[in-house]
């Protein structure tokens, strides 16, 4: 692999940019890998180059039956923070926040983190109780957050209404090294990391069948042949339930469309990361310029990556009172992602019934910004058996009431 | 945007007036249940990809609760039906059957 640098861009200008080269191979797939992971999304690549890095395990394939990155990972408002009040889950996006200050050394690709700073405003006397809460929690746990002040607020966000009527802002959860990245260049930057150790990256390859023995998994059957391994890891977001019923087992997760949007693009005027929880909107200003705006979930049953429009409605509704300049913004584009939301609202990370597999799902309306946290410790499930940053997410503690659960702490955006 | 028609008033409508409310047909599991069926009512669900049966509630309109038959890949209803049922009417199952021949949700095909 060519490393990407300055002097390669220089040298690259003077003869015309003949000499880049693929970010990764597409290799046709080999009859067995030592692991096989469904799913080419950040948590999958993550997983991958994790194990590829931290415990040298580089016969593996990446299978995907769309295209890199098409799925989730291309399809949310790239919010990174870990103001989480359950303690497992600030452990692993706390993890995964640090890995994403470093990540565009570590990978040699540019995956523009911005820590830009979030904030969760807090727009009902309950809300207040409760931000103020997580603030103690992360103080604890070693997670720099703030509880601020509406006039602080209005001195991040000059463009912000803070005196509502129906959402005055009362105050909020800030953490300053929270922020955005740019996510197809996660899925791509690890893509290239995992392709240069030697894996294989293979697109256009949908898993069609999981063949087992004596409860011990054996390998797959793709639309592009029936491939063998040691272990598997399903780390497929909306379509978890669908490999698990090839697997003969069930688990705890509900399919649905969460939808965002963007605006025109305009001049810099918002260089935080805004979440407004109570009316289920959220939003941040690309470096083009546009404004992203995250909605809410529908409440049935989806796998269209389509949602409904009320909800889009909804949302950019009840900004328009927090953020009087957005009213008049055309809206550019609109698209919506299948998220696989658990009944606690925490991802599970766990083995199954099944020897040999593993799956890493469940991240719901929230998975990007845990995308290296996700991919570190399930790595190092798939490869000790354990890992600390996973022992709680068992896809066994519904069943023990053993619940993380970020649901109520969180609200809906996550 | 999905188009429901309210079996308990005959109302068509889209679905602002309506509420969606999870999975239909749940066997309830109380006290003498293994855990593994109590688990299996509160948090296992069917959560399939294509034919799926569920609860609606006709929220801005008579309030009643009733069930439909729905196609997550595609969003089509293949029909609606009162709650006071255990399992979904003949006529909604052949219309499933037709379209997608071999089908199976839980115990019902």
């Amino acid at each position: 692999m060519k490393r990407y640098s300055v002097f390669a861009v220089a040298r690259e200008a003077l003869r015309y940019h003949t000499g880049w080269e693929r970010a990764w191979r597409s290799p046709e797939p080999k009859k067995k890998y030592d692991v096989i992971i469904v799913g080419a999304g950040g948590h999958g690549l993550a997983t991958a180059y994790y194990l590829g890095k931290n415990f040298g395990i580089t016969n593996v394939a990446i299978l995907e039956k769309g295209w890199l990155g098409g799925g989730n990972t291309g399809r949310n408002t790239t919010i990174i923070r870990s103001n989480y009040l359950q303690d497992p889950s600030a452990a692993i996006y706390e993890k995964a926040r640090s890995l994403y200050e470093t990540m565009s050394q570590d990978l040699n690709y540019n995956v523009m983190f911005s820590p830009r700073g979030v904030m969760m405003l807090a727009q009902t006397q309950h809300e207040i109780r409760g931000y103020q809460r997580t603030a103690h929690a992360n103080s604890l746990q070693g997670v720099k957050t703030e509880f601020i002040t509406p006039q602080r607020v209005k001195e991040l966000v000059p463009i912000i209404n803070i005196d509502g009527p129906r959402y005055p802002v009362l105050g909020a959860l800030w953490q300053a090294r929270g922020g955005t990245a740019r996510h197809d260049a996660v899925a791509w930057g690890y893509a290239r990391a995992c392709s240069d150790m030697g894996m294989d990256v293979i697109q256009k390859c949908e898993v069609t069948a999981i063949r087992t023995e004596g409860g011990k998994v054996k390998g797959v059957d793709t639309n592009r042949g029936s491939i063998d391994c040691d272990k598997l890891g399903g780390i497929v977001a909306g379509n978890t339930s669908v490999l698990t019923e090839m697997a003969g087992f069930r688990v705890p997760i509900e399919s649905v469309a969460l939808q965002a949007l963007v605006s025109e693009p305009i001049k810099p005027c918002m260089d935080v990361v805004v979440m407004a929880n109570t009316v289920h909107g959220y939003m941040s200003q690309s470096d083009k310029g546009e404004m992203v705006i995250g909605g809410g979930t529908d409440g049935f049953n989806n796998y269209t990556q389509r949602g409904s429009f009320h909800h889009i409605e909804e949302t950019v509704r009840a900004l328009n009172e927090t953020f009087p300049i957005i009213s008049r913004l055309k809206m550019l584009r609109q698209w919506g992602g299948i998220v696989d939301v658990t009944g606690d609202r925490s991802p599970i990370l766990s083995k199954t019934p099944v020897e040999g597999m593993f799956i890493n799902a469940g991240w719901g309306t929230g998975g990007f910004k845990a995308i290296p946290g996700s991919g570190w410790a399930m790595a190092e499930l798939m490869a000790k058996g354990h890992s600390p940053l996973t022992e709680e997410f068992s896809m066994w503690r519904f069943g023990e009431g053993k619940f993380i659960d970020e649901s109520v702490a969180a609200g809906v955006a996550h | 945007m999905l188009i429901l028609e309210c079996p308990c008033c005959g109302v068509k409508s889209e679905e602002t007036e309506f509420h969606a409310g999870g999975e239909a047909h749940l066997k309830r599991f109380g006290p003498g249940s293994t855990d593994a069926e109590f688990e299996g009512y509160l948090f296992m669900r069917e959560n399939k990809r294509g034919v799926h049966f569920e609860r609606w509630r006709h929220v801005n309109g008579c309030g009643k609760w009733f069930l439909a038959a729905r196609d997550t890949n595609t969003l089509e209803f293949f029909g609606f039906y009162p709650a006071q049922t255990h399992e979904p009417p003949q006529d909604i199952k052949d219309k499933i059957s037709a379209k997608h021949p071999g089908w199976s949700w839980r115990e019902f095909q």
